[in-house]
């Protein structure tokens, strides 16, 4: 009888464990940080790209509008991909861009934006890539949505598509 | 005036060498921290060991937060506001990692008291 409910405690023990594996074998093992609550956007100093002049964040979300951050760098080659859409996106008056220029060299940073175009309405040089730690990214392109209350709604790790495009616009809608 | 100057030559070397531990101290405390933070990149090593951009930049935050006078608590608060828990290597004592911890002392007393049970029964046979 004590050596049958010793097999049966094994074989339970045994069985969860295989439960708790085989479940794991589904799980990504690649972590990606979540946005659980609405954040609000970080505020630092941040080095202006034109002017090369520190001014607060918040200075850069005075408006009464949705925002878009797009974290970039001219070495990065899916930033590249995403800029047709980012000119595409920038016509709408809802919205604004706010560009963080991701580790780079400031100038091939004015070159991409002279070649493929300017979709922000203002940049963020971001030369040693702590202003995106602030932001909570770790790679670039990155995109947040920044809402009317200046609280952070939003992320899309990776290049931006015609479907988060979609997306986007319902959001600011 | 000797006896000035040679006061004058201790308090620079005592102030040039605190200075020294000082530094040495923050740089221990950097290490410290940095090994015990994840690189999201490379995701097997700390930021202390990669030389990904994404840890070069956590690290001029570490340095940057310890000069700041910062403590160590803090620092970790920071990152996992930005990041999470999983950036630190080391869990936090909280609602979804109690069993994580509990769970190992769980063991060990259940399997003290049955070792503790079967030496009883041996000496009373």
């Amino acid at each position: 009888m004590k050596n049958k409910f010793s097999l049966f405690v094994i074989i339970i023990f045994l069985s969860f464990c295989f439960v708790i594996f085989y479940k794991g074998l589904d799980n990504s093992n690649i972590y990606a940080p979540k946005i659980e609550a609405k954040k609000s956007i970080p505020i630092f100093k941040a080095k202006d790209f034109d002017s090369n002049v520190y001014i607060d964040s918040e200075n850069f979300f005075k408006e009464d509008i949705f925002y878009i951050v797009n974290i970039w760098a001219s070495w990065c080659v899916p930033c590249q991909t995403e800029h047709p859409l980012l000119m595409e996106l920038s016509k709408n008056k809802l919205i604004k861009i706010i560009g963080i220029n991701y580790r780079d060299n400031l100038k091939n940073a004015k070159k991409f934006i002279d070649e493929f175009g300017n979709p922000y309405s203002q940049i963020i040089f971001d030369s040693d890539g702590t202003a995106s730690v602030e932001f909570g990214a770790y790679g670039v392109p990155e995109t947040f949505i920044v809402d009317r209350n200046n609280k952070i709604i939003k992320r899309f790790i990776g290049p931006i598509n015609k479907k988060i495009i979609k997306e986007i616009k319902l959001i600011i809608k | 005036m000797k006896n000035f100057l040679k006061i004058f030559m201790v308090v620079i070397l005592y102030i040039g060498f605190s200075d020294l531990k000082s530094d040495e101290k923050n740089n221990e405390l950097k290490n410290k921290i940095l090994k015990n933070i994840r690189c999201l990149i490379c995701q097997g090593q700390s930021v202390y060991d990669s030389e990904s951009e994404f840890a070069h930049s956590i690290k001029l935050i570490v340095d940057r937060k310890i000069n700041e006078g910062l403590k160590e608590e803090r620092i970790y608060q920071f990152l996992r506001e930005k990041y999470g828990d999983w950036v630190i290597y080391e869990p936090q004592f909280n609602k979804n990692t109690y069993v994580l911890w509990i769970l190992p002392l769980l063991f060990f007393i259940v399997g003290g008291a049955i070792i503790k049970k079967q030496i009883l029964k041996k000496n009373e046979k």
